[in-house]
């Protein structure tokens, strides 16, 4: 049973009154746990709004007859409708509203960079700068109330065509759950493949609890399989079942199986012991909860004075987790300035709030060990900036004479991951860039191999989870068009006769 | 799924189990491992498919009580039981070929994933010469099953109390100088014993290939945990081996990785042994 909504109580709009929006009133801020505290536990740092909060920040909203954050969104949320529906005390339908863009919103209400996307155009930006409507922080609000009253089970939506059409999804992250659930909303049968023994891919392994609790990934994935998805884990497309097979028994199939093979430094010493890739370290803490060792069984070295290399995302998440394993000293080494850091504002603001180090214009040479085999020291040199390279940001030089020595018994190196090349190497023509980046026409998300789709970080190597979404949206209204199509007309990526 | 279909005691601390998992018996090669888990929140244990029934689905494993989790296994599980995660077979399998006269060796716990590979070379038509290891006769195993697919097996105890007294190189070097010409040798064991066949075999450059057993955590390339250095350049033994030309191993960086969670794996026997009374 709903419970009852007091909506005059929080200060909303009650039935049959029309709103009075509020834009005026400052941004209301989420309540985090404190910096001190939340550096001994592994729970969530921002903790959500309240009803009272919600409504307050809904009410600021102007809904506007043609909205700006609607076009920023990736995936086009209607997001004045559902901040209205959060205004009128109606949280659960705000959810609904937005599944129908998004299957994952308690996800991308917590990993969404919405401070470039839908709250960056805000109209609100305009006269109240920097003021924007809390978009992500109300998804998530009305996310999470769905999700607690749904309780795991969610109520199937009403699928009103079944079509004879059965489709092979494979990898269960973002781009794989999203396209699932649009398939079978379309009325197509979904089988999505999982490598690893929970489901969810980087929601699981690599992002951690602390940003993305592991409890909301699996009511998100429960809410996909609701809708008839069947998942299958601990099978390998490739290895456990044949990808002949998998061409033989369905109609189409997608591939989103993610950037999951992590670069290496490639520099002396770089296999001594506590040195990690970002992918182990995040796959021990997070899918093998190894901060409960020896609850869990899965160890984790606990580290003194930790050393991440990079600072994207995961080179944040992973400093966090150093000190919350413990460290006494944990800090980022890049070559770049901050400037060019590709971490998002509010990761690095937290990290630094919970003690992080950030060593700018610096880059590891080589690890040097201990008597035991053991990491002992990075031994660095200061990098200056240059011209701008092909990302557009200025090429770090190396500093003659400039080494260093910096001690630590813990590294882990965050700079980058490219797709995983066993499904590429196991599916004959399918064509790559870069060994393993997937080509597919941007527009049908079609490969070189007829009834291939594929999407997510698999096309386009490292990327946000919002970017996986879309991609995954746009695969499945062309596989949906493709299915229904009698011809099956295939439209391959143009691939230039050079490689 | 992977219910426990049969489970016997080999020798002192070697278990062969057998489960259900129909997709890994039908796709499994000689060479290839699988990842299982015990429960929800187990660690993820590699191990080397022993045997295989693509008819009835089951999958054989052999498993050396080594840690917290082998335990776990051994002693918390039996008929009818499930496993709460299998998946494979991972890694490339072993590369099978008509070399002429293979050498298999296999010591210790090793002796279990040689059986499938004597298997398929003897399949295409190689003379299969197997010698199996054991420290001392109670602790050897399957020696029929491996007589069954070698043209001759030898057996070598570390205490002589069976076959020839030594080590498996004892044996290896014995054949060589009766002058037996080897095409080319497979050895599975303890990392030294790989070593020392591997050191052996160099100088009479004789091809010879080892299968190494790293510390990894999902098995398909995504971790790099099990990364070792192989002539000179990183390899991922998951998806790049499990088998390497054991001539081209770095040893000495393979015997450092292996010892990386020691401190853990101690601390984690001695508190599950007060609150969950593990032997």
């Amino acid at each position: 049973m709903q419970e009852k909504i007091d909506i005059a109580k929080l200060g909303g709009v009650e039935e049959g009154k029309p709103k009075k929006p509020r834009p005026k009133l400052p941004r209301k801020e989420i309540a985090c746990q404190d910096p001190k505290e939340r550096i001994k536990n592994f729970n969530e740092v921002a903790l959500g709004y309240t009803p009272e909060e919600a409504v307050y920040e809904a009410m600021r909203c102007l809904e506007c007859p043609r909205p700006r954050c609607v076009v920023a969104c990736p995936v086009h949320i209607d997001i004045p409708t559902f901040v209205g529906l959060i205004a009128r005390g109606k949280f659960a339908e705000a959810a609904k509203d937005i599944r129908k863009y998004n299957s994952l919103p308690a996800v991308c209400g917590r990993v969404c960079p919405q401070e470039n996307l839908c709250e960056a155009a805000c109209i609100l930006n305009d006269t109240n700068p920097g003021n924007p409507v809390a978009i992500g922080r109300l998804e998530r609000f009305s996310a999470d109330y769905l999700l607690s009253k749904e309780n795991g089970n969610s109520v199937t939506p009403q699928i009103i065509h079944k079509t004879p059409y059965k489709v092979a999804v494979i990898g269960s992250g973002p781009s794989g759950l999203t396209c699932a659930a649009k398939l079978a909303k379309m009325g197509h049968t979904v089988h999505l493949f999982e490598a690893l023994h929970k489901a969810g891919g980087v929601m699981m392994y690599g992002i951690p609890e602390f940003r993305l609790p592991k409890e909301i990934v699996q009511k998100e994935i429960n809410y996909v399989k609701s809708l008839g998805v069947q998942v299958e884990t601990n099978c390998i497309v490739g290895k456990t079942v044949p990808i002949d097979e998998i061409m033989e028994e369905y109609d189409a199939v997608y591939i989103g199986s993610g950037a999951g093979f992590p670069n290496m430094m490639k520099i002396p010493g770089e296999n001594l012991g506590g040195i990690y890739s970002a992918n182990e370290f995040l796959t021990r803490v997070n899918l093998m909860r190894a901060y409960e060792f020896p609850k869990t069984a899965t160890p984790i070295r606990k580290p003194k004075r930790g050393v991440v290399v990079g600072a994207g995302f995961t080179a944040f998440d992973v400093v966090r987790i150093m000190l919350r394993l413990g460290a006494e000293h944990a800090e980022i080494v890049y070559r770049r300035t901050r400037k060019e850091m590709p971490g998002r504002g509010e990761e690095i603001e937290h990290s630094e709030e919970e003690g992080a180090v950030i060593r700018e214009l610096t880059n590891p040479v080589r690890f040097i060990g201990d008597e035991n085999g053991f990491v002992k020291a990075v031994e660095v040199q200061k990098m200056e900036l240059g011209e701008p390279d092909s990302s557009g940001r200025r090429k770090p030089i190396p500093v003659p004479n400039s080494n260093f020595i910096i001690e630590t018994d813990l590294v882990v190196i965050a700079i980058g991951q490219t797709p995983n090349v066993l499904i590429p190497s196991n599916l004959k023509g399918l064509s790559t860039r870069w060994g393993s980046v997937i080509n597919v026409n941007r527009e049908t998300y079609m490969t070189t191999v007829p009834k291939v789709f594929a999407g997510g970080d698999a096309i386009t190597g490292a990327a946000t989870v919002i970017l996986a979404i879309r991609a995954a949206t746009e695969a499945s209204s062309a596989i949906d068009n493709f299915l229904r199509d009698p011809q099956r007309k295939w439209y391959p990526p143009e691939i230039s006769e050079k490689r | 799924m992977f219910e426990i279909v049969s489970k016997n005691v080999l020798a002192e601390n070697v278990i062969e189990m057998t489960f259900i998992a129909p997709r890994i018996a039908k796709a499994h090669k000689a060479g290839q491992f699988l990842i299982l888990m015990n429960y929800e929140h187990s660690e993820r244990i590699p191990l080397t498919i022993a045997d295989s029934n693509k008819e009835t689905g089951e999958v054989t494993i052999v498993f050396l009580v080594v840690g917290f989790s082998t335990k776990e296994l051994a002693e918390k599980f039996n008929v009818g039981d499930k496993l709460y995660s299998v998946v494979g077979p991972l890694g490339t399998p072993t590369h099978i070929e008509k070399f002429g006269k293979v050498v298999v060796i296999g010591g210790g716990l090793g002796v279990a994933p040689i059986y499938p590979i004597c298997k398929s070379l003897k399949e295409v038509g190689n003379e299969v010469i197997s010698i199996i290891g054991f420290r001392s006769k109670d602790l050897m195993f399957w020696k029929e099953r491996i007589e069954n697919v070698s043209s001759k097996t030898i057996v070598t105890t570390d205490d002589g109390s069976f076959g020839i007294k030594g080590f498996v190189t004892t044996a290896l070097q014995k054949l060589y100088d009766e002058g037996e010409k080897i095409d080319r040798v497979i050895a599975i064991g303890p990392p030294i014993m790989m070593k020392n066949v591997a050191k052996m075999t160099e100088p009479w450059k004789i091809p010879t290939w080892v299968s190494l057993n790293t510390i990894m955590v999902d098995g398909t390339g995504m971790c790099g945990g099990c990364r070792l250095e192989i002539g000179g350049e990183t390899k991922f033994v998951c998806v790049d081996g499990p088998d390497f030309d054991g001539h081209k191993v770095n040893w000495e960086e393979m015997e450092i990785r292996m010892k990386v969670y020691k401190t853990e794996e101690s601390l984690i026997l001695k508190d599950h042994q007060c609150k969950i009374g593990l032997k």
